[in-house]
């Protein structure tokens, strides 16, 4: 089954009005459960504008959406998503272990129930020993994977992550990546990223979208047949700058 | 502990200083008492008429807390509702604008009108009234101070209403609500005993203030003002340990230590 199909998908910004943009334009997509999938394209190609509307933070113009076979404002309630944004988007006042147990309080799973899975969750980001910190005693990445660990802590179908790694150093991020991978094949989440960076695309996705600006359109889709478990070496690998030059290829053209 | 004097030293060093140049300043000059009042003078009076300024205080005080209560409940009500409809926002926000700018002045007579010359309530709707308006305006304007990326993560969960106020919306108001308190604490203090200078029981610190000032016994009538001071301090304090205790988390907190 697919996790998510877009048949004909646009996106209007206020129709009608002498400021209409159309953020992106009849797009298709298919993307299978268990699949890695990332958006890059350069500014204003809509990729963020797409991921809301996968995840029912908009709704779209024209076309249909479909999420596990049901519509993206179903899928939410059904709480199918797990949303990372670009900041980390933790809520001050609470410890990083409650931060984790936030969806789980709204969906109200019992508190010892709680507790545990959002300690598990903690260690799946090697984040344990914090659980009692509150987010402003934490570096960047670590508040990060504090919102990843919270994405996952109600096992959602479908992790959308928003450039979830933009604002941190090149060295945090290769790392973070690595352990989004083992995440990934640890829970066998379907994730859509949102990227700026060609080898953060190249090296995390099983599937690269390549879109175009005004109109955000689909332009051309890359296979990344990469071996798995992606590896420290990966990086290293012939095929992997082989991957890259194609990608970079791919956006120069749109580019133009 | 020893952190905590030498944070307070420069208050209580300032404080100290200043009224050692007052009172210098009172007997160079021989300045006559009705004027300005030496603070020994004050000091002695405080003494002499403690047991009338007691119980004049508690009825002020009482007033002036049971007055904040009530506006502190009214606001929040409206508040609440203010944040969540838009068409209570639009109906609301000219009416508290109107009652914000009406003075005490007016409300006082009004008050004693209403409720009688003697009755409590004179005073404690007239302090509804004055602390109403900035708290009701702060916590809409904190309910509504959350960023857009964290009600997009609550939509994302599919949060009821109801989660959503009591999970971010609320807890991000809260330091836009202890500042409103602090302002609404002295405000109570001040619409009460100008409320009573208008007119109330007898027993009460606004009553005696006018009383003690009629009979130019200015350094009573200052004893009076010195206590009303004080109390106000000592719930300002107040809030701020409430405060630093409920929101250990906020920068204004942390960065304070």
């Amino acid at each position: 089954m697919s996790a998510l199909e877009l048949r004909g998908v646009g996106m209007v910004f206020n129709p009608g009005a002498t400021n209409e943009v159309t953020a992106i334009e009849s797009i298709d997509l298919e993307v299978s459960a268990g699949e890695f999938v990332s958006l890059i394209g350069p500014s204003g190609c809509g990729k963020s504008t797409l991921l809301r509307l996968v995840g029912d933070l908009l709704a779209p113009t024209s076309g249909e959406v479909r999420v596990n076979a049901k519509s993206p404002r179903e899928a939410r309630v059904d709480r199918d998503y797990g949303m990372v944004f670009q900041s980390a988007t933790l809520l001050d006042w609470r410890t990083v272990l409650d931060n984790v147990a936030l969806p789980l309080e709204i969906m109200d799973i019992p508190h010892s129930e709680r507790e545990s899975t959002a300690r598990e969750m903690l260690e799946l980001v090697q984040l344990g020993p914090f659980a009692d910190h509150h987010p402003y005693e934490l570096s960047g990445g670590m508040q990060q994977r504090v919102s990843i660990a919270r994405a996952l802590s109600f096992k959602p179908s479908l992790l959308l992550m928003d450039e979830p790694f933009g604002a941190l150093d090149e060295m945090t991020r290769e790392r973070m990546q690595m352990e989004l991978l083992r995440i990934w094949q640890e829970t066998e989440t379907t994730v859509i990223f949102v990227t700026h960076s060609i080898p953060e695309a190249v090296f995390l996705s099983t599937r690269v979208v390549v879109m175009s600006p005004r109109p955000g359109r689909v332009s051309e889709l890359i296979e990344v047949d990469l071996a798995q478990p992606r590896e420290f070496e990966t990086r290293e690998d012939p095929r992997f700058y082989g991957l890259l030059t194609e990608l970079r290829e791919a956006l120069r053209k749109v580019d133009l | 502990m020893n952190e905590r004097v030498r944070r307070a030293l420069p208050a209580v060093v300032l404080f100290v200083a200043a009224l050692g140049v007052w009172e210098g300043f009172v007997r160079v000059t021989g300045i006559q008492g009705f004027i300005l009042p030496a603070p020994s003078g004050i000091a002695s009076a405080f003494v002499r008429e403690w047991p009338v300024l007691r119980s004049a205080a508690i009825g002020t005080f009482g007033s002036a807390l049971a007055g904040l209560a009530v506006g502190i409940l009214l606001a929040v009500i409206v508040g609440l509702a203010a944040a969540r409809w838009k068409a209570v926002r639009e109906g609301v926000m000219p009416l508290a604008v109107a009652a914000n700018s009406t003075p005490i002045v007016v409300l006082a007579p009004i008050a004693i009108a209403w409720f009688g010359l003697l009755s409590p309530w004179g005073t404690i709707s007239v302090v509804a009234v004055l602390v109403f308006f900035p708290i009701m305006i702060n916590l809409v304007r904190g309910l509504r101070s959350a960023p857009a990326s964290h009600h997009e993560l609550m939509q994302s969960y599919a949060a009821p209403r109801r989660q959503v106020l009591l999970k971010l919306q609320l807890p991000t108001a809260l330091p836009y609500l202890f500042s409103a308190f602090k302002v609404a604490a002295a405000l109570s203090l001040i619409g009460a005993i100008v409320k009573e200078y208008f007119g109330g029981s007898q027993d009460r610190l606004g009553q005696y203030i006018t009383r003690k000032a009629g009979l130019f016994q200015f350094e009573q009538a200052w004893s009076a003002i010195v206590l009303a001071s004080a109390f106000g301090v000592v719930l300002f304090v107040v809030i701020g340990l409430v405060e630093r205790r409920v929101m250990s988390w906020h920068v204004s907190v942390r960065l304070r230590q």
